[in-house]
């Protein structure tokens, strides 16, 4: 049956429900948003799996070889210099992108007329491209004549250094987003209703500490988990801002692996191994973030 | 109206959240700063802190020696052309999806809603293949068209759509009026707040996306901005007032759009991230 008999209102029934419609007016609606869905969205990801295994170059022409991609990644040094390199950056950024962001918001709620302007100052870098952050960011650390080593008095080449291109990039990454955590923190504080911390006051909860332990922190969970959340998702696919910053150097001690599975594809070439890649990306993306939602569902509803 | 108490140590956790705000943009002035200085002024120790006299040969000279204003146009049409095709392609998505009983209506939505598990980097080399077998490598439409994937722009409009009146709808289907009339001549205008603030941040979205650029643009002179100011740098070495001349240049709309619609923009972004 494609047609549903029309209810009056007097039904009562949710009318949207059960009126008239034609089947053109819902094709004509809907095709073209489920067009783009399926073959920008959908094909793209069914692809990735079908062409890790073959050896297809960049232009999709080879042919199927079975696991072997998938044997040659497991022993590929490089892939897992790669994935330790992103999960150190994910270490670096997840939990202090988003610890920072719930400070800042804190303080913010707690000012008066100049909030807007703070929020704005703190949520500018947020609204900037990445080539444009940065460029400046290369400009401000520069070895010899960047103002953060003058004001500071080091003499670090910061992006090109062993020990700290990394924890720079991440630095970077954190300046540049946390305007949106602290977005999200602030719309998740400002929802807690003030009687709250009223209530604990009379019943003689001692200062700023003990409410934020027993009312902030459990109430903002729930945005909490969610910052917690699309940070690690969007973290595991970092690739500008090492790309820019660093170009995966020095010696490579900085590629991740969105960067190696782009120097694979576009540089060398290797269009199925690098989609190899991609699937194993996207399968730790899935674990780790359906692993996330539950430990942290779990945490926040004792 | 709530008591706000006025102590010496709010007074210093006010102080000290404005320092780290100031701290926080001083890059972004430091950038307009150097801009707007010649190259000698930038290498002096100490710092020159304010640009005596403020010069704009830096941008003259950026406008007249690379393909920014090309790249400025590239990007234009090709950030407008995601905005308004998103905009519609979702509005009438989510109206049929929330106003329309057909069968399937739900396995459709969930459908959409799964796409917010694949993650965007991952699928680049297929949608290269992809574009290239369209011969869509280094045009327009190879930049835009795997960027009117919003499934989440569905889900915001279909939020909205849910909350209408029904009456509205009805009343309007009595007088013979056609759903593509309800939607762009009721829905649409009732629901312009949600749809200016979507409109900013995609604009934004579009303007600062840097990666899907990158992969499908291969030649200068079709590169998006974001895309083209990282060639300034080997365009004439390192000339630090020349590359942030084009960074000033390339964060100026989306910078210009935040200061107008700053309630719109984080609006939006609130919005897009699942948070109302």
């Amino acid at each position: 049956m494609t047609q549903v008999p029309e209810q009056t209102k007097a039904d009562r029934r949710p009318s949207r429900a059960g009126r008239r419609f034609s089947w053109r007016t819902v094709v004509v609606l809907i095709a073209p948003f489920t067009v783009v869905y399926l073959a920008f969205l959908v094909y793209p990801t069914v692809r990735v799996l079908m062409l890790s295994f073959t050896n297809s170059d960049i232009a999709g022409r080879g042919s199927f070889v079975g696991i072997a991609n998938y044997a040659h990644l497991l022993k590929d040094a490089l892939f897992w210099a790669s994935l330790w390199h992103t999960v150190y950056f994910i270490l670096l950024c997840v939990v202090p992108n988003t610890a920072v962001g719930l400070i800042f918001a804190l303080m913010i709620v707690r000012l008066g007329r100049l909030r807007s302007p703070v929020m704005a100052m703190l949520f500018l870098p947020y609204i900037l491209p990445v080539s444009v952050v940065t460029q400046i960011w290369l400009w401000v650390l520069d070895t010899n004549y960047g103002i953060f080593n003058y004001l500071t008095g080091t003499k670090l080449n910061w992006f090109q250094d062993p020990h700290w291109a990394m924890p720079a990039v991440a630095f970077v990454t954190i300046w540049w987003t946390v305007g949106f955590n602290i977005l999200l923190f602030v719309a998740g504080l400002q929802s807690i209703p003030q009687e709250y911390y009223e209530a604990a006051a009379l019943d003689g909860a001692s200062g700023g500490l003990q409410a934020f332990r027993y009312i902030t922190w459990p109430l903002v969970w729930p945005v909490t988990s969610l910052v917690l959340v699309l940070q690690l998702i969007a973290q595991w696919q970092i690739f500008n801002q090492v790309y820019l910053l660093t170009n995966g150097g020095p010696y490579n001690s900085t590629i991740v692996t969105i960067q190696y599975m782009y120097i694979q594809a576009f540089q060398l070439h290797h269009g199925g191994y690098a989609t190899t890649i991609s699937m194993a990306l996207f399968v730790l993306i899935l674990v780790s973030s359906l692993a996330q939602i539950r430990l942290l569902r779990f945490r926040g509803n004792p | 109206m709530r008591r706000r108490r006025f102590s010496a140590s709010s007074a210093v956790v006010t102080a000290i959240t404005v320092a780290i705000a100031v701290v926080w943009v001083f890059p972004v002035y430091w950038a307009l700063n150097t801009s707007l200085s010649v190259d000698t002024q930038t290498v002096k120790i100490p710092p020159v802190w304010v640009p005596s006299p403020p010069i704009l040969d830096s941008f003259k000279y950026v406008i007249a020696n690379t393909a920014i204003i090309r790249w400025y146009f590239n990007s234009v049409v090709t950030s407008l052309a995601i905005d308004v095709l998103v905009l519609f392609l979702t509005m009438m998505c989510a109206y049929a999806l929330s106003q329309i009983a057909f069968r399937g209506r739900r396995a459709l939505f969930v459908f959409f809603l799964a796409g917010f598990m694949i993650p965007g980097a991952t699928n680049v080399v297929p949608l290269f293949m992809f574009l290239n077998r369209l011969n869509m490598v280094d045009t327009y439409l190879g930049v835009i068209l795997p960027q009117l994937v919003y499934p989440i722009a569905v889900v915001v409009y279909k939020q909205f759509f849910d909350q209408m009146p029904q009456e509205l709808g009805d009343a309007a289907r009595m007088d013979g009026a056609s759903d593509f009339r309800i939607l762009f001549t009721i829905f649409l205008p009732l629901n312009l707040g949600i749809t200016w603030a979507l409109a900013i941040v995609l604009f934004l979205f579009a303007w600062n996306n840097f990666f899907w650029p990158f992969i499908i643009i291969a030649s200068t002179p079709m590169m998006t901005i974001p895309v083209g100011i990282t060639q300034v740098q080997s365009w004439y070495g390192i000339a630090y007032p020349r590359i942030m001349a084009s960074a000033v240049l390339a964060a100026l709309p989306t910078a210009i759009l935040y200061l107008i619609f700053q309630r719109r923009v984080t609006q939006g972004v609130a919005i897009t991230a699942g948070i109302k």
